[in-house]
């Protein structure tokens, strides 16, 4: 469904990702690992369309959708939750939803579906986002990318600093929308969460790919983990 | 006429500076608050509204009223028209960069200032009120066309506020103004937004040149006063926040009529100024203004 393929991408002159390829397939999720710095947050941003692509393709369905101007992006079927939840802060539960709903023109019944997997938000539809705690923020972040009807869904660190019991909230969440069929890309840095969701693991080191991996051989003191991890 | 009858004068006269200064101080503070903008070249856009309409009530025939009517959206809308052209020819250009910004605007009000000498001359010219009322009251007689502008302000005003939390085009204009990048990655064409948040914002600082200048006149230099006002209003309110920005423009306005009624205009001047020293120093995010977390 998603697939980049040799993806340059940086900030001004400065390179920060070097020739990433990796695919994710409809009901599957991927994982982005790496340490500080590697680009994994950037690979999300290049992918959306928020920072220039300098070399490569991204391709949806195979078509390239890196020279779409970055408001085009989630038109096509990509949503993006970003690393520190970046809601919009003084717009209150609805309207956060009601942003994401744009695109779909208030699609009621996407409203509906979105409020059924995050019962909570339906009780805190009048609060301003910023009011919210970390996990009920997480919560509309999400939920906010879903008003979207995404294909392909980007999660960046989304159990950051999370109570346990939301990280378990979190990932439900995951596993439900990948059994919908949704195509996840996910960067965490739990390695419990990661084996927990993933179907395969991208490991990068200084802006490129270092090493695929299928989940289902890797333990959680596996070297991969070691070597491209820290953990 | 005894204290009362004058201090309810100067209340009134406050009430019509408070009404003119509020819609255009709320261009510039929706401006900063969306775009991150520190437009200077606000005051020309009061000013071309002002001579905008001067040119219109001078040269289309027809009953006053309707004239000045077509005033009220032809000026506004060129205006606006002017300013999105700037937009996308100026500031877009510049990446919204704050310091390049303001340099920009500093240009942009000169060259209008002087293409309005140019083609407008250097006198000041009136403009006849669109009808002409006498409110008398039992000390003194008042223009009822004052009583409309505070009236048109606040029907403007609250349409405002309406259209920014109550409208698809006020929650994209909101989205934008609390995270350009993330509004971006929702499908808001945050380019469009900002060209159309800069023609507004310019839009009604002319509605109000329109709307003074059958009191004053019209000039090239009569948006200088305004733009100060208005940066004070702005600041003291909280940048970016319009109930700040249309509260302090209240108090600002009704000083203004009160002191100026019993010392001098330039006292309310000095005063405004002070306040802005004591806000910025005690409160830099203004009264209203959220501070950054």
């Amino acid at each position: 469904m998603l697939e980049l393929r040799d993806i340059e991408a940086g900030y001004g002159a400065v390179r920060v990702l070097r020739g990433v390829s990796l695919s994710a397939a409809a009901g599957a999720v991927t994982c982005v690992m790496g340490r500080n710095g590697a680009g994994k947050s950037t690979l999300m941003k290049a992918i959306m369309g928020l920072i220039p692509v300098a070399a490569g393709h991204v391709l949806l369905d195979g078509n390239p959708i890196e020279a779409l101007p970055a408001h085009q992006v989630p038109r096509r079927g990509l949503a993006y939750v970003p690393q520190g939840r970046r809601l919009f802060a003084e717009l209150t539960v609805e309207e956060n939803l009601g942003v994401g709903l744009l695109v779909r023109r208030g699609d009621a019944g996407l409203r509906r579906h979105v409020l059924d997997l995050f019962p909570r938000l339906e009780e805190r539809l009048d609060q301003q986002a910023w009011t919210l705690s970390g996990g009920e923020q997480q919560m509309l972040a999400i939920a906010r990318a879903l008003c979207l009807g995404p294909r392909v869904l980007l999660l960046d660190e989304p159990t950051e600093g999370l109570q346990p019991s939301m990280i378990t909230l979190i990932r439900d969440t995951v596993l439900r929308l990948k059994a919908e069929g949704l195509a996840v890309v996910l960067v965490e840095q739990r390695v419990e969460a990661v084996l927990e969701m993933a179907d395969q693991v991208v490991f990068m080191a200084n802006g490129r790919v270092a090493e695929t991996a299928a989940t289902q051989g890797l333990a959680p003191d596996a070297r991969q983990f070691r070597d491209h991890v820290g953990i | 006429m005894g204290f009362w009858p004058i201090f309810l004068l100067a209340l009134m006269e406050g009430l019509v500076s408070a009404a003119v200064l509020a819609i255009t101080a709320a261009g510039l503070s929706l401006v900063f608050g969306v775009m991150r903008v520190v437009n200077v070249a606000h005051g020309a856009f009061f000013m071309l509204g002002a001579v905008g309409a001067w040119f219109v009530t001078t040269y289309v025939p027809g009953p006053p009223a309707l004239v000045f009517l077509a005033a009220m959206i032809l000026a506004p809308l060129c205006v606006a028209a002017l300013a999105a052209l700037a937009d996308i020819g100026v500031l877009k250009r510049l990446n919204y960069n704050a310091d390049a910004t303001i340099v920009a605007t500093i240009g942009l009000l000169y060259i209008l200032e002087q293409g309005a000498l140019s083609f407008f001359g250097p006198s000041a010219r009136p403009v006849p009120a669109p009808f002409s009322v006498r409110i008398q009251l039992p000390w003194f007689g008042y223009s009822g066309y004052k009583l409309a502008v505070v009236g048109a302000a606040v029907v403007l005003l609250a349409l405002l506020w309406l259209a920014i939390n109550r409208t698809r085009a006020g929650l994209v204009m909101r989205a934008t103004q609390s995270d350009r990048e993330i509004a971006r990655a929702f499908g808001i064409d945050t380019d469009k937004v900002y060209a159309g948040v800069f023609a507004f914002g310019a839009g009604l600082a002319a509605l109000a040149g329109v709307l003074v200048v059958p009191i004053q006149q019209a000039y090239y230099l009569m948006g200088e006063g305004p733009l100060l006002m208005s940066f004070i209003v702005v600041i003291i309110g909280g940048l970016g926040s319009l109930r700040g920005t249309l509260l302090a423009a209240l108090f600002i306005g009704l000083s203004d009529g009160v002191i100026s009624m019993f010392f001098s205009p330039t006292l309310t001047e000095i005063l405004a100024t002070l306040l802005v020293a004591f806000v910025l120093i005690f409160r830099p995010q203004g009264l209203f203004g959220r501070g950054a977390a």
